[in-house]
């Protein structure tokens, strides 16, 4: 028989990005909130100090900051002819797990999408007609739009202290910005990245090629910084060390810096760590949560949290996975395509080229996770599609996000006095321009729960069904094409493409972009929550991050996922806690 | 004098000779006249002399086969060249042995619950053995291969021999029974390149010498004026975790 505890107003099941976002936001208009975090607690000011940070053996290679996977993981299959089989080891993408989530260890890139995202299936049926989508791509309206997100990009932005220029401030394109982004209220809190000679070299090539290069958006500050919550931020000093790592210089925007302290100060939100989440508890009329049950990692005791809203903030497969055990809602069925939960699982895909300039020094152990050059030309639908046989595309850029030395793994022969060779003349002068390509949603890509495997607690992995389907390849090749040709612009020799292989694998590092599984939607019969996350049959339940988006663009997420969390907490504040119901 | 004769003499004069191997204490017969395994010595062997400064290194999960073999083999795959120290100067064997002892080695943050299954390459790992469990298991086996083909273990082939080898477990050519050779090759790659290029707190990249190799500068404060200043020089100056530590100075 669980404990039970005294009932508080809001539980968060996850202490990220999207619970440190609520909870600041929440505990501030006077509701006491729980967050309960798997992982251990994490005194940043400790745990990522220098120089004991800058481990690449710990923390990039060993995954120090993330998740153990012993204790709960995913199975994998391509398609549902195969049997799922356990993701032993991390790999594919990087699970946070401790205070801040991933959130601690990200790179620091923070987009806004285009406005085109929000509205794929309208804007393509009306630009293309109904016979460019494939019949099994399952491309959706969101039920939110880029002009009803624009201001919680913009406090997004200020918060995690964003440096970037704008390239469209009220409808004027600005020099120097993102000609086709959507249009910005006000410029970013702070200036742009210094840039790179890779940087350099790429702003030359694609100006010369009609493009219209612009500096990346970063979370790496590019200047000492306070946020309007008084959070205060330390300067980049572009030490190479964003990804997997913590940031020693307090420079790189995570909830461990921003939203949670803002949290903590109010004295009304409790943490507990070690504090897995196995269920959400539902009222016998199935349309009211009343509690969530944790296992305490540290006693091993079930313990019952009651609460009058109920928040998944966990990572996607977290959500997902919560939702299923929970048996909330319809399971989703790629054969019927009926049931929503599992629903439109996307990732984030790449192209790209790689080559040699052997005449500079690139010194490519410098940099910042989001130090970057990036051209959005081909990216959404910003070009004509037409006869193509795809949909979106990708961003394109030249990233110095510091080169490693392990994960680097330079020269081309795998080993012998020739890898050596090629290694040390490798190292400072290989060059890559890659593209983040979109992952567009299609009937047999989903989640759902596995029938054997099972985590350490007793429940059921999440089982991921995926594999690149129709449009991805035809997409990569021609994304791949361009990276060639500005590679080669840059004066590179050797240059070579990296397109898509023929079929997803689990194993290398790609991205920790997964969307989808609870997605948006104004429809029920094909969406789990809607345009405020909120669940569309239980109105105290509401399921945050990008495990609502209803496909993936040529971006990273946490931009979307941050302005989709404050739009969230406005709306509750504004509207939900006077009078507590569905929320449109 | 062997190649293997080479790499324990060189131990010798660092200091870093392996004490439970007794390295220099015994001859070496040459590969040749090796057509048997070697007698295991009636006593053991006494520690090398240390000069001042220099700490031995006693292999806590290796066993005198197992460091032997991987002494040779990492001198392989990043030999000693004219661009400088390879693998077994950097220590290499030993970063591999602490890390088979420790959690990384037990695949203490690895899934581990059956049922155990091949899969396809796309779902990765699916063996339902550790890394220790790995080398523990790989190299009897190819040391049985090896004396089969010829005559000698691994360790005491000749440089050559070492290469064709290695390259045989690369390719997956050498049959190792219910191991796939492949797996445990890339288990050692991969182990030899982390080993070459972590912090040298982990017992291999001895003085940096796989950082200096590419131009790596390690552990420093700040590349902040670097960034964009790049056509400056940036004054080399090597540093590491323990660079900034008084309890353990390298």
């Amino acid at each position: 028989m669980a404990k039970k505890l005294p009932a508080v107003d809001a539980v968060m099941v996850g202490v990220g990005w999207t619970g440190g976002i609520l909870a600041a936001e929440l505990t501030r208009a006077g509701v006491s909130v729980v967050g309960l975090e798997r992982g251990p607690s994490r005194d940043s000011n400790i745990e990522f100090a220098f120089p004991h940070i800058r481990d690449e053996l710990k923390y990039g290679i060993r995954f120090g900051l993330a998740q153990d996977v012993s204790r709960d993981t995913l199975t994998f299959r391509n398609s549902a002819e195969q049997t799922a089989l356990p993701m032993r080891q991390l790999g594919s993408f990087l699970l946070g797990s401790g205070t801040g989530g991933a959130g601690a260890h990200w790179n620091g890139q923070t987009w806004r999408w285009t406005p085109y995202d929000f509205e794929i299936l309208s804007q393509t049926r009306a630009r293309y007609g109904q016979g460019a989508i494939d019949e099994d791509m399952q491309i959706q309206d969101w039920g939110v739009t880029y002009q009803q997100l624009e201001p919680f990009y913009d406090k997004f932005e200020r918060t995690a202290g964003i440096g970037g220029k704008a390239g469209n401030l009220q409808g004027k394109i600005q020099a120097g910005g993102n000609p086709f982004e959507g249009a910005r209220a006000s410029e970013y809190p702070n200036p742009p990245m210094k840039r790179s000679q890779l940087g350099d070299l790429f702003q030359t090539a694609t100006q010369s090629m009609g493009y219209h290069p612009f500096p990346g958006p970063s979370a790496n500050m590019t200047q000492a910084y306070t946020n309007p919550d008084g959070q205060s931020l330390g300067a980049c000093m572009y030490c190479g060390h964003c990804e997997r790592f913590g940031c020693d210089y307090n420079a790189k925007a995570s909830p461990n810096n921003t939203v949670l302290p803002t949290a903590m100060a109010t004295g009304k939100f409790d943490v507990r760590h070690n504090a897995n989440v196995v269920r959400v508890n539902m009222d016998s009329s199935g349309k009211r949560a009343v509690s969530v049950t944790y296992i305490d990692l540290l006693t091993g005791e079930e313990i019952e949290q009651p609460a009058d809203m109920i928040f998944l903030t966990s990572f996607t497969f977290g959500n997902v996975k919560l939702l299923l055990v929970s048996k909330i809602g319809d399971v989703y069925d790629p054969v019927t395509n009926k049931g929503t939960v599992g629903r439109n699982y996307t990732y984030q895909l790449s192209a790209g080229a790689g080559g040699t300039l052997d005449d500079k020094d690139l010194k490519v152990f410098a940099g910042a996770g989001a130090e970057s050059v990036v051209i959005d030309d081909f990216n959404g639908d910003h070009f004509d599609h037409t006869g193509l046989g795809f949909l979106h595309g990708g961003s394109i850029s030249a990233s110095s996000s510091g080169a490693r030395p392990i994960q680097s793994n330079p020269g081309g022969a795998a080993w012998g006095s020739a890898w050596k060779h090629a290694a040390a003349q490798a190292y400072n002068h290989s060059v890559g321009i890659g593209a983040q390509v979109s992952s567009l949603p299609f009937r047999s890509n989903h989640l759902d729960l596995d029938p054997t495997y099972r985590d350490a607690y007793g429940l059921p992995l999440v089982r991921m069904t995926f594999d690149y389907r129709g449009n991805e390849s035809k997409r990569s090749q021609y994304l791949t094409a361009i990276t060639t040709k500005i590679l080669t612009a840059m004066g590179a020799k050797n240059v070579v493409g990296r397109g898509l292989p023929e079929h997803y694998s689990i194993v290398p590092y790609q991205s920790t972009h997964n969307q989808g599984g609870a997605i948006m939607g104004m429809d029920p019969s094909t969406s789990v929550v809607n345009p405020y996350m909120q669940h569309h049959q239980v109105s105290n339940l509401f399921v945050v991050g990008a495990s609502s988006f209803p496909h993936n663009s040529g971006f990273n997420p946490t931009g979307t996922v941050g302005a989709m969390t404050y739009r969230l907490a406005d709306a509750l504040i504004k509207r939900y806690l006077k009078n507590p119901g569905f929320l449109t | 004098m062997s190649d293997a004769n080479e790499r324990r003499k060189f131990l010798k004069g660092l200091g870093l000779a392996a004490v439970s191997l007794g390295i220099g204490s015994v001859a070496e017969p040459p590969v040749e006249a090796q057509a048997q395994p070697a007698a295991p010595p009636a006593m053991p062997a006494m520690p090398a002399a240390t000069p001042a400064g220099a700490s031995p290194y006693t292999y806590v999960f290796f066993n005198s086969t197992e460091s032997a073999f991987v002494e040779a083999a990492v001198a392989r795959l990043i030999p000693k060249d004219d661009l400088g120290p390879g693998a077994l100067e950097a220590g290499v064997a030993y970063y591999i042995d602490g890390q088979l002892a420790g959690w990384y080695g037990e695949a203490g943050r690895w899934y581990w619950q059956g049922p155990w299954q091949q899969g396809t390459p796309q779902q990765g790992y699916q063996l339902p053995l550790k890394p220790s469990e790995v080398y523990r298991a790989a190299i009897p086996l190819i040391n049985d291969y090896t004396q089969k083909q010829f005559k000698a273990d691994f360790a005491d082939l000749s440089a050559a021999q070492q290469d064709t080898v290695l390259s045989g477990l690369e390719k997956g050519d050498i049959d190792l029974g219910r191991l796939p050779a492949r797996t445990f090759f890339a288990f050692l790659l991969q182990n030899t390149k982390e080993g070459f290029f972590a912090d040298p707190t982990y017992g291999g990249n001895a003085q940096m010498v796989g950082w200096k190799l590419i131009g790596y500068p390690g552990v420093q404060p700040s590349y902040s004026q670097i960034i964009e200043q790049y056509t400056t020089p940036f004054p080399m100056t090597y540093a590491s975790i323990g660079s900034y530590t008084e309890d353990n100075p390298r």
